[in-house]
C-alpha cells in the first residue's frame, strides 16, 4: 500500500483528496500546513506529497525544500497543488525540485493519473 | 553771570563731548553705539539753533507758521522707507561720501558737476553756520550781561568758535575715506539731541507750569492782547500757498542738506535703522515742538511793550525771574544744537572741498607722485584746514554781514539755495533719461532766480533798502520785481524764490535732459542709480567700460592711497568674488569699476576716475551701443531670472512626478498582489466545490452520509464564494466613493451587542471567552449602524480566528471621551509583526512572504473597516499590547 501526505489549509479540498485516495487504496496522511506536514515526515517516509503552496505558519516552498533535503525521502515524490497559476510561480514549483505542479481549480481524475503515472515510474 | 565761569562751563561740556566721541569710537560696533536709536537721534542734527531760538521768534511774530519747517520732514518720513533705502544702497556700493559725490556721480562721475554741487553747498551753508556762530555768541553775552565788543580779538565768542573749529577739525577727519563711519561724531551728536531736547523741555514746562498757570492761563492772557488775532491766521488761500511752499523747501531740505545727507546715508550702519527712524525722528520733532507756542506767547506776554527780541525770549524768561540755573541751562541747550550742525556741516563741507573740488581740479598731480603715508597725511590735512577754515570764515561771515538779521531768514535762504540740487538729486534715482547738462543748466538757471530773488535784494537791503529795484525791478521793468516775479505777488519772498527757482531749474532739468542725450557714462550711472535693486550684490558687472589696461597699473595707483596691504587685501577679495585667475594681467571693467570705488572714499569720485583714467586706455563706446549692453544684460537678468524660476518650477514638478511615479509603482505592485490574493481566494471555494462535485458526478458507490458532506461543503463554499464577491464590491464601491454613510444617533453599547450575537456560536465552538459589559451606561454618537456592525464583526471575527481554542481571550471595551469614543478590541492571540501593523488595512496587503497566508484571510475585511471608518471620519489601528493585540477605532462626536 503506497502512502501518500496530503498538504492543504482548506478542510473541504482535504476532505475531497482524502476520499479520493483513501478509495484508490492509498495509505492518506493529512497536514493542515507546512509545520504539520514536516511534523509528520519525521516519522512517516510517504510515496508522494500533495502539497499546496499558500498556508498559514510555514508555505509550500518551504516545505519542499526541507523535504528535498531529507535523504530519507530521496524517492518521495512531490505534486504541487496551488492557485498559484502563474508562469512564473509553476517554474519557480520546478526548480524547487516537484515532479509536477497542478492548478486549482483540479480534475480529480487528471490529479489520480498524474499520481499514478509519477508512482509508476518508481522502482 | 560772570563770563569767566560760563566759559569753564563751556569747556567742561565740550570736554564731556569729546570724551563721549572717545568713548564711541573705542567702543566701535558695540550696541550702544551701532543701534537704530543712536541713528534716528543723530537726525536730529536738523534742529539746529534754529529750532531752539528762532521758531520762537516766529511764533511770537507769526503765530503757527513756525510749523511747515517741521512737517515738511514729517511727511517726506513715510517715503524714507523707499527713497532713503534706495540712496543709501547707491551710496554704500559706490562708496559715496557726500552729496555732491552722490549728484556727480548719476551724471557720468562729472567733475564740473561735484565743484558745483560743492560750490552751492558752501553758498548755502556757510552763513547759516556764521548764523549758529551769532547764536551762540549773542546768547553767550545774554546770559552774562555782557555786550558784544567791537573788537574782535577781545571778545569772548571769537574764542568760543576758536575752540570749536578745532574740536570739529580734530574729530572729522579720523579717517582718509571719506566714506568710513564716524562712531565718535554720530554717538556726540545723538548725546547732543537728547539733552538739547530734555533742557528744552526743562524750559518749557517752567515756563507753563512755574512762571505761568498752564497752557490755559497762556492763552487766556495772551488771546487778550491786540495783535493776537490777527498774528494767528493763516491769512487765507495766499496763507496756505506760502504754507506749502515752505512745506515743500523743508519736505526737500531733508534730503538735500549736506549734513542731513550726511547723517541719514553716509553714516547709516544698517538699512532697518531707518523704520525706527520714521517714526522716532517725527516723535522727536514733535515733542520740541510742542512748548515752543506756549514760550513764545509766555514772552509775548511778559515782555508786552519793551523793545526784545523774541528769538532771545526762551533766554529771557528765566533771567527775568533770575533763574540763572534754567538760563544757563537753555544756554547749554542752544550750543548743543549749534555745535551738532557746525561740526557735522563743516565736516562735510570739507570733505566735499576736498573731494568734489581742491584734490581733483589741482592737487591731484601732486598727490599721484607720493606714498601712501604721506598722501593720507596731506588729504587729511587739506580735510583740517578746510573744517578750520570754513568755521573761521562763517564767523567773519557773521560778524561782517548777518550781524542784524534774524535767525530764520537766513536759514530760510539756505534752504532755497540747496532745494536748487533737488530737480537733479530726485531726477538722479528716479529718471534714467536725466542728463549732466540738464541738471547743471537746471541748477545754475535756479541759482540766478535765487540770486535774482533773494540774495540780491538781502543784500541791496542791507546797503540800501529804499532801493527802487524792489518797487519798480530791473531797469523799471516792473514784472522783474525781485518779490514779485512776473506779477506773481501772493507769495512771500521766501516761497516766491523758492516757486520760480524751482520752478524753472525743473523745466530747464527736463527739457534740456529730453532735448539732448547724455553720453554713454552717464546712461550707465543712470540705470545703476535707477535699478540699484538689480545690482546691489554685484554692481561691479553693471559698469561698462571697454579697453585696456594692466592689473599692475591699477595696483600701484591703488598703493599711493591705501597702502600695500589693503590693495591687496582688497584685490584679493575682489578676485574671489569674481572668481578671476589670480595671474591675470589684464584688467577688466569690474576691477576698473572696483578700483574706482577703492579710490572714491579716499579722493573723491571725480578724481578717483581721472585717476584710474590716467594708466587705463579706454575705448571710445557710443551711446547706442551701451544702451544696446544694457538692453542685452537686462535681458540676460530677466532671462536668467526666467530660467532660475523654471529650473526651480521642473525641480519641484520632477520631484513631485517622482513622489507620484513611485506611489504608482508602489499601487502598482499592491494591485498586482490584490489580485493574486482575490484570484486564490476566489479559486479556493471554486477549487472544493469542482472537486467535491467531480466526486460527486464520477463515484456511484458513495456512501450516503459522505455525499450529504460533499453536498453541504459544495453550499457552504458556494456561499463563501458570494461572500467574497460582496466584500470586494463593497471595497470598490468605498474607493470609488458610491457607498454612501447613512448617519444617525444610536447607543454603540447596543450595536456591538447586536454584533455580537451573530458569532455566539463561532464562540462557544471554539471555546473561548469573550468578555463585554451589555448594561453600562448609554454611549450616544452619530453613526451607521449597518456599517459599524461590519466592522465590530470583522474585528470580533478576526479576533476568533486569531486566539487558540479554548484558551482565547476577547475583551470589548468603550471609551466615552469629550470629543469622540474610542472601541478596543483586544485578543490574547499571537502579535503582529510590528513592520506590519499599517499594512493590514491595506486593501492589497499580504504578509512579507507572500505565501503566507494570514488567518484573517482575504485581508479585504480590514481595509474595509478602515474605509468605513475613515468614511466616519474616524481612525483605526493596532497596536501589539502585552499578551496580545488591541484592535482600536474613534468616532468623532462633532463631524
Amino acid at each position: 500500500m503506497k502512502k501518500i501526505l496530503l498538504v492543504d489549509d482548506e478542510p473541504n479540498i482535504i476532505m475531497s483528496l482524502e476520499y479520493t485516495f483513501k478509495k484508490n487504496n492509498f495509505e492518506v496522511f493529512i497536514a493542515r500546513d507546512g509545520q504539520e506536514a514536516l511534523d509528520i515526515l519525521k516519522i512517516e517516509q510517504p510515496d508522494l506529497i500533495i502539497l499546496d503552496i499558500m498556508m498559514p505558519n510555514v508555505d509550500g516552498y518551504a516545505t519542499i525544500e526541507l523535504v528535498k533535503k531529507n535523504e530519507k525521502l530521496t524517492n518521495c515524490k512531490v505534486i504541487f497543488l496551488s492557485a498559484k497559476n502563474k508562469e512564473s510561480d509553476i517554474e519557480k514549483g520546478m526548480q524547487l525540485g516537484a515532479d509536477a505542479y497542478m492548478t486549482k481549480p483540479f480534475s480529480i481524475k487528471k490529479l489520480v493519473e498524474q499520481v499514478n503515472e509519477l508512482l509508476s515510474t518508481s522502482p | 553771570m560772570n563770563s569767566g565761569i560760563l566759559i569753564v562751563i563751556l569747556l567742561l561740556y565740550l570736554g564731556l563731548l569729546f570724551f563721549i566721541a572717545q568713548w564711541a569710537e573705542r567702543k566701535g560696533n558695540s550696541k550702544w553705539t551701532n543701534n537704530p536709536y543712536v541713528y534716528s537721534l543723530s537726525l536730529a542734527v536738523y534742529c539746529t539753533t534754529w529750532t531752539y531760538y528762532g521758531s520762537i521768534g516766529v511764533a511770537a511774530n507769526s503765530g503757527l507758521n513756525y510749523i511747515p519747517i517741521y512737517l515738511g520732514p514729517v511727511i517726506a518720513f513715510p517715503a524714507w522707507i523707499v527713497i532713503l533705502r534706495k540712496i543709501i544702497r547707491i551710496s554704500r556700493v559706490n562708496k559715496i561720501s557726500s552729496i555732491a559725490d552722490f549728484i556727480s556721480l548719476r551724471y557720468g562721475n562729472s567733475r564740473f558737476l561735484g565743484a558745483l554741487v560743492t560750490v552751492i553747498s558752501l553758498m548755502a551753508i556757510l552763513p547759516y553756520v556764521g548764523l549758529q556762530l551769532k547764536a551762540i555768541s549773542e546768547t553767550f553775552h545774554i546770559v552774562t550781561n555782557s555786550t558784544e565788543s567791537n573788537n574782535v580779538f577781545l571778545d569772548t565768542s571769537t574764542y568760543v568758535a576758536l575752540v570749536l573749529a578745532l574740536f570739529a577739525s580734530f574729530y572729522g577727519t579720523r579717517y582718509v575715506d571719506a566714506s568710513e563711519k564716524r562712531k565718535g561724531i554720530v554717538t556726540a551728536v545723538a548725546m547732543e539731541s537728547v539733552l538739547k531736547l530734555f533742557f528744552f523741555i526743562i524750559l518749557g514746562l517752567y515756563v507753563t507750569f512755574y512762571v505761568f498757570d498752564g497752557f490755559d492761563a497762556i492763552y487766556a492772557k495772551a488771546s487778550l492782547m491786540d495783535n493776537f488775532e490777527e498774528r494767528n491766521t493763516i491769512h487765507g488761500l495766499e496763507g496756505g500757498m506760502n504754507w506749502m511752499m515752505l512745506i515743500i523747501l523743508s519736505f526737500f531740505s531733508i534730503f538735500l542738506l549736506p549734513r542731513q545727507f550726511h547723517m541719514s546715508i553716509v553714516e547709516n550702519n544698517r538699512e532697518k535703522h531707518i523704520r525706527t527712524a520714521i517714526w522716532l525722528f517725527p516723535l522727536y520733532l514733535l515733542l520740541f515742538n510742542l512748548f515752543v507756542y506756549p514760550i513764545a506767547w509766555g514772552g509775548n506776554i511778559l515782555f508786552e511793550g519793551k523793545d526784545v527780541n523774541p528769538d532771545m525770549f526762551s533766554l529771557l524768561i528765566p533771567q527775568l525771574f533770575d533763574n540763572t540755573f534754567m538760563t544757563v541751562l537753555v544756554f547749554l541747550g542752544g550750543f548743543s544744537a549749534a555745535i551738532s550742525m557746525i561740526v557735522v556741516s563743516s565736516i562735510t563741507l570739507s570733505t566735499m572741498l576736498s573731494n568734489n573740488l581742491l584734490i581733483p581740479y589741482g592737487l591731484l598731480g601732486s598727490l599721484q607722485k607720493d606714498n601712501q603715508e604721506s598722501n593720507s597725511e596731506r588729504i587729511v590735512n587739506i580735510r583740517r584746514i578746510g573744517i578750520f577754515l570754513l568755521i573761521i570764515l562763517a564767523f567773519i561771515y557773521y560778524r561782517f554781514f548777518i550781524m542784524d538779521f534774524s535767525l530764520v531768514s537766513v536759514g530760510m535762504i539756505s534752504f532755497v539755495i540747496v532745494a536748487q540740487l533737488g530737480p537733479a538729486f530726485f531726477g538722479a534715482i528716479f529718471w534714467k533719461r536725466g542728463s549732466l547738462n540738464g541738471a547743471v543748466a537746471g541748477i545754475i538757471v535756479g541759482m540766478l532766480i535765487c540770486f535774482y530773488t533773494i540774495m540780491l535784494p538781502f543784500l541791496l537791503s542791507s546797503i540800501n533798502p529804499e532801493s527802487n529795484f524792489f518797487k519798480e525791478g530791473f531797469f523799471g521793468y516792473t514784472f522783474l520785481q525781485p518779490f514779485q516775479l512776473f506779477g506773481l505777488d501772493y507769495l512771500e519772498p521766501i516761497p516766491h524764490a523758492l516757486f520760480w527757482s524751482l520752478l524753472f531749474n525743473s523745466l530747464v532739468y527736463l527739457f534740456v535732459s529730453v532735448s539732448f542725450k547724455g553720453n554713454y557714462r552717464e546712461r550707465n550711472y543712470a540705470e545703476m542709480f535707477v535699478d540699484i535693486d538689480k545690482y546691489i550684490n554685484n554692481h561691479e558687472n553693471a559698469f561698462i567700460w571697454k579697453g585696456t589696461a594692466y592689473v599692475s597699473d591699477i595696483k600701484k595707483v591703488l598703493k599711493r592711497f591705501l597702502g600695500e596691504e589693503r590693495t591687496n587685501r582688497a584685490l584679493s577679495i575682489f578676485k574671489m568674488k569674481y572668481n578671476i585667475a589670480p595671474d591675470n594681467l589684464l584688467a577688466d571693467a569690474r576691477l576698473v569699476k572696483f578700483a574706482e570705488n577703492l579710490l572714491t572714499g579716499h579722493i573723491g569720485t571725480a578724481s578717483a576716475k581721472i585717476l584710474i583714467e590716467s594708466v587705463t586706455k579706454e575705448d571710445k563706446i557710443s551711446l547706442p551701443e551701451v544702451l544696446k549692453i544694457l538692453e542685452e544684460s537686462k535681458e540676460n537678468l530677466i532671462i536668467n531670472k526666467k530660467l532660475t524660476e523654471t529650473s526651480n518650477e521642473l525641480k519641484v514638478l520632477s520631484a513631485q512626478l517622482k513622489t507620484a511615479n513611485e506611489t504608482l509603482v508602489i499601487k502598482d505592485k499592491q494591485k498586482d498582489e490584490f489580485l493574486d490574493t482575490v484570484t486564490h481566494e476566489l479559486r479556493t471555494p471554486i477549487t472544493a466545490i469542482r472537486a467535491a462535485s467531480e466526486i460527486l458526478h464520477d463515484d456511484d458507490e458513495i456512501p450516503g452520509e459522505i455525499k450529504k458532506q460533499f453536498l453541504q461543503n459544495i453550499i457552504t463554499e458556494s456561499d463563501r464564494l458570494n461572500r467574497l464577491i460582496d466584500k470586494i464590491l463593497d471595497l470598490e464601491k468605498f474607493e470609488t466613493g458610491k457607498q454612501k454613510i447613512y448617519l444617525s444617533t444610536g447607543n454603540i453599547i447596543q450595536t456591538i451587542s447586536k454584533s455580537l450575537s451573530p458569532l455566539q456560536q463561532l464562540i462557544s465552538n471554539k471555546k473561548i471567552h469573550v468578555e463585554f459589559d451589555e448594561n453600562q451606561f448609554k454611549v450616544l454618537v452619530d453613526f451607521d449602524e449597518e456599517r459599524i456592525i461590519q466592522v465590530i464583526t470583522n474585528l470580533v471575527s478576526n479576533a476568533i480566528k486569531f486566539t487558540d481554542e479554548k484558551q482565547g481571550l476577547i475583551i470589548i471595551t468603550v471609551l466615552n471621551e469629550e470629543d469622540f469614543i474610542k472601541i478596543n478590541v483586544f485578543n490574547n492571540g499571537k502579535g503582529i509583526n510590528p513592520n506590519e501593523l499599517e499594512t493590514i488595512f491595506d486593501k492589497f496587503y499580504q504578509s512579507n512572504n507572500q505565501n503566507i497566508k494570514k488567518p484573517i484571510g482575504s485581508g479585504l475585511g480590514l481595509a474595509i473597516c478602515k474605509q468605513i471608518i475613515e468614511a466616519h471620519k474616524g481612525k483605526i489601528w493596532a497596536e501589539n499590547v502585552q499578551k496580545g493585540v488591541t484592535f482600536s477605532f474613534i468616532l468623532p462626536k462633532n463631524k
